[in-house]
C-alpha cells in the first residue's frame, strides 16, 4: 500500500521531469539562432567539454583495449580461434563500449563540471545579471554548452575506440602473439561499415542527450552550494541510467 | 496627454500589486510611485520581498495580480522583445556582484556593450576605462573577478551596470557586507550617478543610516504592504510605531524579539521539546 | 567575449584528432572497397536452396571476388530462390554457360557463390541470368541422409567394407 503509493509519485515524478527536460531543449532549440550568429561560443565549449576529457578517454580507451585483448584471446584460444580477436575487439568497441563507456565518462568528468560550472552561475546571480542585461542566458550560456558537449561526445569515442583497438593490438599481438595480419584482416573481413555506423548513431545520441542533461541540471539547479551539489550527482545518474536504456533501444532498432 | 505632464509621470509605479511564492503572501495590495530623477530607498525588515520587488520591476517574475509599469508600460504586459528593449534602460547591482568568473573586469564591463552595440574595439575599450575611471577601479581592468575584494567587485558591477547609461538603476543591498570605507564609497557613487547623469535610483536597503544620507524619499515595506513613506526625516517621526523602531533600530517593539513561542515557563516546567 | 587563441587551437585540434579516428575506424577496421559502389551489373541465378546465403556475400570466380550478393528473394511462381548478383563492371568477360554455386567457407564458415567459368564465346552482361546452378550443401540433410543410408543398412560391416572397396 505504501509502496505501491510511493512508487507512484515516483512515476509520477519521473514524468514530470522528463517533460521539463523536454521543455528545455525545445527552449534551447529557441534560442539557437543567438549562438548560430556566434559560433567562437560553441568552439570555447568543445575545448571545455572536449579537449579537456581527452587525457581521461585515452587512458581508459587503452586499458579497455587491453582488457579486451586479454579476455578476448583467453576466450578465442579455447575455441582455436585466436586470429579472431581483432574482429571481436574492433566489434566490441565500436558497437558497445565505445560510445557507452565515453558517455559514462563524459558524464563523470565532463557533464558533472557542466551542471557546477552552471548552477554556480544560477547561484551567484550571474544568469539573472545577463537576463536584465537583456542578454538571452539560454543562448549565450546554456545552448554553447549543450552544443559543444553534443559535438565532443562522438568525436571522444572515435578516439576511444581507435586507442581501444591499439590496446587490444597491443596485448593480442604484441604480447600474446596473435599474427598482426590475421588480427588485421579478420578485422576488415567481419567488420562492416553497418557496425561503424551503429557506434556513430549511439555516440551522437548519446553526446546529445548527455549534456542535455548535464546543462538542464545546471540551469535548474536550487541556486545553493548544497543544490549545485546535489544536481551534479543527478546528472551522473540520470545520464549513466539514461545511456544503459538508450543503448538498448538503439541496439534494437540497428540490428 | 502632453509631454510636460509624461516627463512628470513617475518612473515606476506600483498600484495594488500582489504576489505568492511557493504558497507564501510576499506582496498583498503593494502601491508605491517612484519619481524620476530621484533616489527612492525601499526598506524593510529582512524576507520582506524587497528584492523580489526588484525581479518584478524587471520583469523575470510576473505578479499575481496589480499593476506594475515602469516608465508608462504594463512590465507584465510586455513580450519578449519589448521586454528586453526595456531592459536596457536598466541596470542593476547585484548583492553579491554577480560577474562573469570567465571574464576579466575589463571584459565583464565591456559584455553588455559588446552584445548590444556594434562599437568598434577601439570605441569599447574608450568606454569602459572611463568607467572603469568612475569607480576608481581603472587599474584594474585586467585582474579576474576571484581577485578582487567585495568592495571592488561591487563596483566593477556597478561600472558594468551603468556602461550603457541606463535611466533606471536598481541596487539590491548595496551596502551590505562591505567594510565602511567601501560602504562609504558606494554611496557616493550611488549618489553621483544621480546627480550627474540623472538617473533613476531604486536602492534596496535595510541599511538604514547609511541611506537616509542619500535618499530622497523612502518606502517602508512589511508584511507585504508599504506601512510608511516619506523623506528619512518624516519617517523618524512616523505616527507608526512600527516605522519608528524599523528607523531607530530598538531590538524590541512591534516586531518582537522573540520568535512566537509556548509561554516560557510552560515550556521549560513542562519538559516537552516543543 | 573573450578571445582565447589558445582556446580555440585546441578545439581545433581536438576535432581533427577526432575526425581521424573516424578515419581510420571506417578504413582500418573495415574492408570498405568491398562495398563502394563501382560500375556494376546485375544477374540473376535462381537456387532450390539458398541455405544460410546473406546478402553481400561475396561472388568468387577462381578465388577471387568479382562481385557480391545484391538480393535474395523467393518466387512464388516457380517456387525457388532468385539470387541478384552484382558483379564489378570490370570481369565482364564471364561465358554466358558459366554455372554458379553456392559454397561454404570452411567446414561451418559463412556461405559464398563459387562461379565456374563455362565455353561459351558470348559473355553475362545485364540482367543476363546464370542458368546452371548448384543449391547450397546442407549439412544437416547431408547427416541425415548418412544416418538413413546406414541405418538401411545396418545388417553389418560387409556392405561397409563393400562400399570401401
Amino acid at each position: 500500500m505504501n509502496t505501491a503509493s510511493f512508487l507512484s509519485r515516483r512515476l509520477i515524478e519521473g514524468v514530470g521531469k522528463l517533460g521539463a527536460v523536454g521543455w528545455f531543449a525545445i527552449g534551447m532549440l529557441a534560442a539557437l539562432p543567438y549562438v548560430l550568429r556566434r559560433p567562437a561560443l560553441v568552439v570555447q565549449q568543445i575545448h571545455n567539454a572536449g579537449v579537456l576529457s581527452l587525457v581521461i578517454i585515452m587512458t581508459s580507451g587503452f586499458f579497455v583495449g587491453m582488457v579486451i585483448g586479454l579476455q578476448g584471446y583467453d576466450a578465442f584460444s579455447r575455441l582455436r580461434q585466436e586470429d579472431l580477436l581483432g574482429a571481436g575487439a574492433a566489434l566490441t568497441l565500436l558497437k558497445e563500449l565505445g560510445p557507452v563507456v565515453t558517455a559514462l565518462l563524459f558524464a563523470g568528468r565532463a557533464g558533472t563540471a557542466l551542471t557546477a560550472e552552471i548552477g554556480l552561475m544560477r547561484a551567484t546571480d550571474q544568469l539573472s545579471a545577463m537576463e536584465v542585461m537583456a542578454i538571452d542566458p539560454m543562448g549565450r550560456i546554456a545552448v554553447p554548452r549543450w552544443l559543444g558537449g553534443a559535438i565532443s561526445v562522438p568525436l571522444l569515442t572515435a578516439v576511444f575506440n581507435s586507442v581501444g583497438i591499439l590496446g587490444a593490438y597491443f596485448v593480442g599481438v604484441r604480447l600474446m602473439g596473435v599474427d598482426n595480419g590475421a588480427f588485421w584482416s579478420q578485422m576488415q573481413e567481419f567488420v562492416e561499415p553497418a557496425d561503424v555506423w551503429e557506434g556513430v548513431i549511439k555516440s551522437a545520441v548519446f553526446g546529445l542527450v548527455a549534456s542535455l542533461i548535464a546543462v538542464f541540471e545546471g540551469y535548474t539547479a536550487e541556486p545553493t552550494a548544497e543544490g549545485v551539489g546535489l544536481a551534479t550527482t543527478r546528472t551522473v545518474v540520470l545520464t549513466s541510467v539514461l545511456v544503459l536504456i538508450l543503448d538498448y533501444m538503439i541496439t534494437a532498432l540497428l540490428l | 496627454m502632453s509631454a510636460i505632464s509624461a516627463a512628470m509621470a513617475p518612473m515606476i509605479e506600483v498600484s495594488d500589486l500582489r504576489y505568492d511564492s511557493a504558497g507564501r503572501r510576499i506582496f498583498a495590495g503593494l502601491n508605491l510611485a517612484i519619481r524620476r530623477g530621484s533616489i527612492t530607498a525601499i526598506m524593510g525588515p529582512s524576507g520582506t520581498g524587497k528584492t523580489t520587488l526588484l525581479r518584478l520591476i524587471t520583469g523575470q517574475i510576473r505578479p499575481k495580480s496589480g499593476q506594475l509599469k515602469v516608465d508608462g508600460a504594463e512590465v507584465a504586459s510586455l513580450d519578449r522583445r519589448e521586454l528586453f528593449r526595456l531592459r536596457r534602460r536598466m541596470g542593476m547591482l547585484f548583492q553579491n556582484s554577480a560577474l562573469l568568473t570567465d571574464y576579466s573586469v575589463f571584459d565583464n564591463v565591456a559584455f553588455p556593450v559588446r552584445e548590444h552595440t556594434a562599437l568598434d574595439e577601439r570605441l569599447i575599450r574608450t568606454l569602459v576605462l572611463m568607467k572603469l575611471q568612475a569607480v576608481g577601479l581603472r587599474g584594474a581592468a585586467d585582474l579576474m573577478p576571484a581577485q578582487l575584494s567585495g568592495g571592488m567587485s561591487r563596483r566593477v558591477a556597478l561600472a558594468r551596470a551603468m556602461v550603457l547609461d541606463p535611466d533606471l538603476l536598481l541596487y539590491d543591498e548595496p551596502f551590505s557586507g562591505l567594510d565602511p570605507i567601501s560602504m562609504g564609497m558606494v554611496l557616493r557613487l550611488i549618489k553621483v550617478n544621480n546627480d550627474v547623469l540623472g538617473v533613476t535610483s531604486v536602492v534596496v536597503t535595510h541599511d538604514v543610516e547609511e541611506i537616509s544620507r542619500i535618499a530622497d524619499y523612502c518606502y517602508v515595506v512589511s508584511g507585504g504592504q508599504v506601512i510608511g513613506a516619506g523623506t528619512p526625516a518624516e519617517l523618524g517621526q512616523s505616527d507608526s510605531a512600527m516605522v519608528r523602531q524599523f528607523m531607530s533600530g530598538a531590538p524590541d517593539g512591534p516586531v518582537p524579539f522573540h520568535y512566537p513561542a509556548a509561554a516560557y515557563e510552560t515550556q521549560l516546567l513542562g519538559g516537552q521539546r516543543s | 567575449m573573450a578571445h582565447t587563441p589558445a582556446r580555440e587551437l585546441g578545439a581545433g585540434l581536438f576535432i581533427l584528432l577526432g575526425f581521424a579516428a573516424l578515419f581510420f575506424l571506417s578504413t582500418q577496421t573495415t574492408n570498405v572497397e568491398a562495398y563502394v559502389d563501382n560500375e556494376s551489373y546485375m544477374v540473376t541465378a535462381r537456387f532450390e536452396d539458398v541455405a544460410g546465403l546473406k546478402e553481400r556475400a561475396p561472388v568468387t570466380m577462381s578465388g577471387v571476388t568479382i562481385g557480391r550478393v545484391d538480393r535474395i528473394t523467393f518466387d512464388s511462381e516457380g517456387l525457388n530462390a532468385v539470387v541478384t548478383l552484382r558483379i564489378d563492371e570490370v570481369y565482364n568477360r564471364i561465358p554466358d554457360d558459366s554455372d554458379a554455386s553456392i559454397l561454404t567457407a570452411g567446414l561451418l564458415g559463412s556461405k559464398y557463390i563459387g562461379i565456374g567459368a563455362g565455353g561459351s564465346e558470348t559473355y553475362l552482361k545485364q540482367d543476363s541470368q546464370i542458368e546452371l546452378t548448384q543449391s547450397a550443401i546442407v549439412l544437416e540433410n547431408i547427416i541425415g541422409k548418412l544416418l538413413f543410408k546406414f541405418g538401411e543398412s545396418s545388417d553389418g560391416e560387409g556392405n561397409a567394407e563393400n562400399a570401401a572397396d
